[in-house]
């Protein structure tokens, strides 16, 4: 583990972090009718050393664009990121129109890795597992003929594959194995910091424990700060210590994962665990489940007020027009609703 | 056992093979099930047992080649499906028989507005007329939960949010008010919140239009909160079968314990690691002998290497293929 900073201080520490993207609007090619989408709105959090923080939302919520922004593999439009005590966000530079990574930057991406939902998508089909497991190690120089290729057998027994394999190519593998290709990938520079983007959400349900346990595994044993980003709420809790609910761009709640499941205090986040299928028909009837009616709106033309108030089965006044504010209800537990004593 | 009054669909061993580069691949291999009238069957298994293979058997829709033609029985009523001819199944799809998927796109056509779409079924079906047909459509569109249904007839697919496509694709399928519904992970692509959703609008046709579903799912969760009985499918095959209450109580095949123990819940107490199923699932091309589970069970003796169980009772209303569970005769 190559963490430099105070243990005591967070090895995260997002603030009022927002993305903005230029869209053309309907039917129109003209950037001066381009619209801006708020994909992230607001988003603030902090990450304590080998933590794991589970972020969940339906999809368009914005949680793939805040590991992105976080990772600042997108440039954020407003706020602070803050990584062991660095702000990150500041490591950009123009060149002529476009903005690209400074030098500290790329240093930093030794440290910050991302595991992806698609791990083929992200594995060139064309190289074997050699090859893609030694990118990065080339790229940083990191270690040299013989020494590379013994650490490449490491990374590949670390995420349980057989060293064996490192002449085959990712077409070769079932899904399960091409993630854990995509997780020895991410931890071959030994990164301290991991934003894992729906590792799971395309494998099978028996793959899915085996994956959600390895992650588990090599946290604790590499002493990882996990980003775990999913749209299953049962995985989500079972992998976390905390989690934080998004909705339309922004955190709506945040707590640790027991008290999410116990307590949760937004209508979103009750609605969001009542409608998890629970594998027991006996439970399954006896529920009480609250359906949402409508869908998520889009975020080009978010509502006013609270972004949950068209779905939300209490919404009165001033959800309309007031935008709630995060506000710590309990030690650790943070809620944006107006109606939250 | 019932008899096949009350059953509006009885599958008798059922076989479609698929020709391959590959060699032959047994996607359905020996599979039997019945579905009585309005009730739901949840069909479970991990991706490649076979699932939707099953369905498309029915709706005699499997590609051919580079599939061979299924054999086995497939009853609707007293009908075998599968000695129709082309013309002959053509007359029940839609109208008697209807399938809905994940993917919405593979029943409504992009270049069609949806009104062209739902009219077409009911005038080719019904011999509605044109006003009457648009009518009912719009009425259909009401019911499955489109805003402004009137004026949405007149759009595109690619005009509605995934959810709504959804719906617009079950309006269509149920249309004709038709005896069977194959519904293929109807809601796998779907946030829970609009899960949520299309399983109580399912729910809620089903009762008013007296429909048996097949609901094909890969979520046990779903088949709990859902389906009257389930079948558990592995390698092309039913490895056990009952009330979902009697499966879910009282799981016999080793599969079936596995899947349960391995899925992450909200409303039991964390554990450290969860249960994982070792090993892979199965290469349909390349079977192992035997039991095709016994490489990643640990129950399996010589036995099981060696022989396919047959299926043992547990109960008047559950079985299971397993060498190691106990029958009930
Ligand atoms: N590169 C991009 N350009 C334009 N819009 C984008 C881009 N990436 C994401 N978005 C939009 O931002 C919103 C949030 O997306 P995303 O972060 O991918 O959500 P999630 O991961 O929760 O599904 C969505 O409306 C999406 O369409
Ligand atoms: N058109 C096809 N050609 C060749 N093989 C096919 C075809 N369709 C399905 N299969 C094979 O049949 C098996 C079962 O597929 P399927 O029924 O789609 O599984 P499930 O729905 O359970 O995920 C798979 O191994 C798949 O590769
Ligand atoms: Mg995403
Ligand atoms: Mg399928």
């Amino acid at each position: 583990m190559n963490t430099t900073g105070k243990p005591d201080t967070p090895l995260l520490d997002v603030s009022d972090l927002a993305v903005e993207f230029r869209v053309p609007s309907r039917g129109s090619v003209f950037s001066e009718d381009s619209k801006d989408i708020k994909a992230v709105d607001g988003v603030s959090f902090s990450m304590a050393r080998g933590e794991t923080l589970g972020l969940v939302g339906e999809s368009g919520c914005g949680k793939s664009t805040t590991g992105r922004a976080v990772l600042q593999l997108v440039r954020p439009t407003r706020g602070h990121v803050v990584f062991d005590e660095e702000p990150i966000h500041e490591f950009w530079r123009k060149k002529g129109q476009k903005w690209v990574w400074d030098h500290r930057l790329l240093d930093l991406r030794r440290r910050m890795q991302m595991i992806f939902q698609d791990p083929f998508a992200s594995l060139n089909p064309r190289m074997t597992v050699e090859t893609i497991l030694s990118e990065p190690l080339r790229n940083f120089d990191v270690v040299q003929g013989t020494q590379r290729r013994e650490k490449i057998q490491h990374l590949l027994m670390t995420v349980g594959m057989d060293p064996r394999c490192m002449r085959r190519y990712p077409h070769e593998f079932s899904g399960g194995q091409r993630q854990r290709i995509g997780i020895a990938r991410a931890l071959a520079l030994g990164p301290d910091f991991i934003v894992a983007d729906e590792p799971i959400s395309a494998l099978d349900v028996s793959i899915q424990a085996q994956i959600m346990n390895l992650l588990s595994e090599l946290r604790e044993k590499l002493g990882l700060t996990l980003l775990f980003i999913a749209h299953d709420l049962a995985a989500i809790r079972h992998v976390s210590d905390r989690i934080a609910v998004m909705y339309l761009g922004r955190i709506v709640e945040l707590a640790d994962a027991q008290t999410i499941v116990d307590r949760p205090q937004h209508p979103y986040t009750q609605a969001l665990l009542s409608a998890v299928p629970i594998p027991d028909p006996t439970r399954e009837q006896s529920r009480q489940r609250t359906v949402l009616s409508g869908e998520m709106p889009s975020p080009i033309n978010p509502p006013s007020g609270c972004p949950f108030h068209t779905r939300c089965p209490f919404s009165e006044d001033r959800c309309r027009t007031e935008v709630p504010r995060m506000r710590t209800i309990d030690t650790g537990h943070q809620v944006a609703c107006h109606l939250v004593e | 056992m019932t008899t096949r009054d009350e059953n509006i669909l009885e599958v008798c061993n059922l076989r479609t093979h698929f020709r391959t580069d590959d060699g032959l691949v047994k996607a359905v291999d020996g599979v039997s099930f019945s579905v009585k009238r309005g009730e739901t069957l949840g069909i479970v298994g991990e991706s490649g047992s076979g699932k939707s293979v099953t369905c498309l058997s029915a709706m005699q829709l499997v590609p051919r080649p580079p599939a061979s033609h299924p054999t086995g029985e497939i009853y609707f009523g007293n009908t075998d499906l599968l000695g129709l001819t082309e013309h002959e199944i053509e007359k029940l799809r839609g109208e008697r028989l209807a399938m809905i998927f994940q993917d919405p796109l593979t029943s409504l056509n992009p270049y069609l507005t949806i009104a062209r779409q739902l009219t077409e079924v009911l005038e080719v079906h019904r011999g509605a007329t044109p006003t009457a047909a648009r009518r009912t459509s719009i009425e259909m569109l009401e019911r499955v939960g489109i805003p402004d249904a009137a004026e949405r007839i007149d759009q595109y697919p690619h005009q509605f949010s995934g959810g709504m496509r959804q719906r617009v694709m079950i309006a269509m399928a149920l249309l004709c008010g038709p005896e069977v519904l194959f519904a293929d992970e109807p809601t796998t692509a779907l946030d829970v919140t609009i899960q949520a959703q299309i399983l109580e609008l399912i729910k809620d046709l089903q009762t008013a239009i007296g429909t048996a579903v097949v609901l094909v799912t890969h979520d046990l969760g779903v088949v709990a909160g859902t389906t009257d009985r389930v079948a558990v499918m592995y390698a092309g095959r039913i490895v056990e079968e009952g009330t979902t209450a009697e499966v879910f109580a009282n799981p016999q095949h080793p599969y079936t314990r596995g899947l349960l123990e391995s899925m992450p819940r909200i409303d039991t107490p964390l554990q450290k690691t969860l249960y994982a199923i070792p090993g892979l699932p199965p290469d349909l091309g390349n079977l192992p002998t035997g039991c095709p589970f016994h490489p990643r069970c640990g129950l399996a003796t010589d036995q099981c290497r060696k022989t396919y169980p047959d299926s043992k009772t547990v109960s008047s209303t559950h079985r299971a293929s397993c060498w190691e569970v106990e029958a009930n005769e």
